[in-house]
C-alpha cells in the first residue's frame, strides 16, 4: 500500500529561517527522512515553496482560467508531502506522526489508489 | 403436545439458523474476515450462507455442527464470488487460501474449530481513523450480529443513514488498509481504552432507555455486557476490560428496582433491594475482588467497586459511604474532573454530613452550572440541611433542565412538599 501524508501547516508559527529554533527544525526534518530511509518506507517527500507562490486553474467551457493563490485560503497550508510505502494504515499513521510539522500543524493521511496494471 | 412437529421444516430450519447465528455471528464473521479481508464481502457471503442453509436444513434437518457448516458454506460461496469478480487475478491469494481451509475441513465439521478471531474483529471495528458513531455502529452490526435497522432504532437515526454510515466505514477500512489484528504492545493501552469507550458508548445508550418500552433500545446494555465477555473472555489480563464488564453488571443488576409501579424513577435510596439480580451481583463482586488484586487499576474498575459498594449493602443507611469517598478521591486522582467531585460531595453528605457536603458544593458551581445532576444532587443536600428556600430554586433548575419525563416527575415529587409544607394541625 502506497499512502500520501499531506502536511498542512500555519506558516506563522513555523520557525522562521535565521532564528534560533529554525536549525533543530530542521534537523527535526532531516533525522525523519533518515529514519524513513532506513526502514524503507519512503517513496518520496518534499517541500513546498509558499502558498504565494501558487498559482490555481480551472477549464471552463474549453477555456483555462488562472487565479494567483492556493486553493482554498486558510489558515493552514499544504507545506509539503511524503509518500510512504506501508503495509497498513496503523504503519502509516506511525511514520506520519514523526513528521515534524505534525507537532504544531496536521498531517491528513491518505491511501493512494491502486489502479491496475 | 409437541406442537412444532406440526410446524413446517421450513420454519424449523429457520428458528435453528436464527439461534446459531445469533450465538455465533461474531466468531463466522470475524473467521471470514481473516481470509477475505474485506468486511462486506464476508458479511455478504455469510448471508448467503443463511439463505443455502434455510433451504438444506429444511430438507435434511440442521447438520449436527451448524455454525462450522455455515463457516464452511460462506468460504464456497466467497470462491464463487471471488472467480466471478472482474479483479479475480488480483483475488487468487484469498482464493487458494479458501480452498485450503475448505480441504481441511472438509471431513469433520466441527463448531469447535472455528479460530476466534474477534478480538482482531473488534480492535478493527473500534480503530481510532474512524467516527466514533461508525465504530460503534460498525461493533454493533459485525460483532454482534444486530442488523442495520436495529442499530438505526438504536440510536434514533434512519435506516438509510445508518446503512450509509456502515458503507463509508467498512470502505474506510477496506481501502486505507486498517489493519486486522490486535495492535502491539505498545499501542494496546490507548487502544483496548477506544475499544471499552465503544463498549461504555453502546451500554449508555440502552441504559438510558430501560425506563422506556423500547426492547431494542433497552437490549443494548445486554449487546454491551457481550461484548464485554468477549473481551475478557480472550484477554484476562486487560483489567480495565473485567473492571467495564462488572460496572455494567452491577448497573444492569439493578435495573428491575429503578423503576416504579407507576413508571416514575426511583431513586437508589428508596429500591426495593431485594429486587436487584443477586446472581450479577456476585459475579461482578467475585471479578473485581480477582482484578483489584492486579498491579494497575483503572478508572472503569474503581467506579465498579463504587458500585459494587452499593450492592453489597442492605440498605442506604448501612452502606459504607466512606469506603465510597475514598473510592472516588482515587478515580479524582486517575480522571480529575468536576462530575467525579460532585459524586464524591454527594457521598460525603452521608459519610459525614450534609453541611460538609454543601461547602463542597460550592465549588463546584461555576464548573457545572448547566448540569442538571448538579442541581438535583444541590437541592438534595439543601433540603437535608434544612436551607428549605434554597432548595426549592435548585430542584427548579434542576426541573427546567431535565430532558427526561420520569426523572422530571421524581424531581417535582421531591419538590412539591417543600412548596407547601404540610402545616402542623392542632
Amino acid at each position: 500500500m502506497q499512502y500520501i501524508a499531506l502536511i498542512y501547516t500555519d506558516r506563522d508559527l513555523e520557525p522562521k529561517p535565521g532564528s534560533p529554533d529554525f536549525g533543530p527544525y530542521m534537523g527535526g526534518y532531516m533525522e525523519a527522512n533518515k529514519r524513513f530511509r532506513d526502514d524503507n518506507v519512503m517513496v518520496s517527500g518534499e517541500p513546498l515553496e509558499a502558498p504565494s507562490t501558487a498559482t490555481t486553474l480551472r477549464v471552463r467551457n474549453g477555456k483555462v482560467e488562472t487565479m494567483d493563490g492556493p486553493f482554498a485560503e486558510t489558515k493552514e497550508q499544504l507545506g509539503g508531502f511524503y509518500i510512504f510505502e506501508c503495509p497498513n494504515l496503523d504503519e502509516a499513521l506511525k511514520y506520519a506522526a514523526m513528521i515534524p510539522g505534525a507537532k504544531h500543524g496536521a498531517i491528513e493521511v491518505r491511501p493512494i489508489m491502486m489502479l491496475q496494471r | 403436545m409437541g406442537n412444532h412437529h406440526d410446524q413446517p421444516p421450513t420454519n424449523l430450519a429457520a428458528s435453528a439458523l436464527e439461534q446459531v447465528v445469533r450465538q455465533h455471528w461474531g466468531r463466522l464473521v470475524a473467521a471470514l474476515i481473516k481470509t477475505l479481508r474485506d468486511f462486506q464481502l464476508a458479511e455478504d457471503c455469510l448471508q448467503d450462507a443463511m439463505e443455502s442453509a434455510v433451504e438444506h436444513w429444511s430438507r435434511n434437518g440442521a447438520p449436527r455442527a451448524p455454525a462450522a457448516w455455515l463457516l464452511q458454506t460462506a468460504r464456497r460461496k466467497a470462491i464463487d464470488r471471488l472467480r466471478r469478480d472482474a479483479n479475480f487475478r488480483r483475488k487468487e491469494p484469498e482464493i487458494s487460501a479458501l480452498m485450503a481451509l475448505d480441504r481441511e475441513t472438509a471431513l469433520e465439521p466441527d463448531d469447535m474449530t472455528i479460530p476466534d478471531e474477534r478480538l482482531s474483529l473488534i480492535f478493527t471495528c473500534c480503530h481510532p481513523a474512524l467516527d466514533e458513531k461508525s465504530r460503534v455502529a460498525l461493533t454493533l452490526r459485525t460483532v454482534t450480529g444486530l442488523t442495520t435497522g436495529e442499530i438505526a432504532r438504536a440510536f434514533l437515526d434512519s435506516e438509510a443513514t445508518m446503512a450509509q454510515r456502515l458503507v463509508r466505514a467498512k470502505q474506510k477500512i477496506k481501502l486505507a488498509a486498517i489493519s486486522y489484528q490486535v495492535p502491539e504492545a505498545a499501542d494496546l493501552p490507548e487502544r483496548i481504552q477506544a475499544v471499552l469507550n465503544v463498549i461504555y458508548l453502546v451500554f449508555n445508550e440502552g441504559y438510558a432507555a430501560t425506563e422506556g418500552v423500547d426492547w431494542v433500545r433497552s437490549n443494548l446494555c445486554e449487546e454491551a455486557i457481550r461484548l464485554a465477555r468477549i473481551v475478557v473472555q480472550l484477554r484476562p489480563d486487560l483489567s480495565e476490560a473485567t473492571g467495564l464488564l462488572a460496572l455494567m453488571l452491577l448497573n444492569t443488576a439493578r435495573i428491575p428496582a429503578r423503576i416504579g409501579a407507576s413508571g416514575e424513577l426511583v431513586p437508589l435510596d428508596e429500591q426495593d433491594r431485594g429486587l436487584w439480580d443477586q446472581a450479577r451481583i456476585g459475579e461482578a463482586t467475585a471479578l473485581i475482588r480477582a482484578t483489584l488484586k492486579a498491579s494497575t487499576v483503572g478508572p472503569f474498575l474503581i467506579q465498579a467497586a463504587i458500585s459494587a459498594v452499593h450492592c453489597e449493602a442492605k440498605s442506604s443507611d448501612t452502606t459504607d459511604w466512606r469506603q465510597i469517598v475514598l473510592l472516588y478521591d482515587e478515580l479524582q486522582r486517575l480522571t480529575p474532573n468536576p462530575v467525579v467531585r460532585l459524586n464524591r460531595a454527594i457521598a460525603l453528605s452521608y459519610a459525614e454530613s450534609p453541611d460538609v457536603a454543601l461547602a463542597e458544593m460550592g465549588g463546584l458551581a461555576a464548573e457545572l452550572s448547566h448540569y442538571q445532576p448538579f442541581h438535583a444532587g444541590l437541592a438534595d443536600i439543601l433540603r437535608r440541611c434544612g436551607k428549605l428556600n434554597g432548595a426549592v430554586a435548585a430542584y427548579e433548575k434542576a426541573i427546567a433542565l431535565s430532558s427526561n419525563a420520569s426523572e422530571r416527575a421524581f424531581l417535582q415529587n421531591r419538590l412539591k412538599p417543600l412548596r407547601h409544607p404540610v402545616s402542623p394541625t392542632f
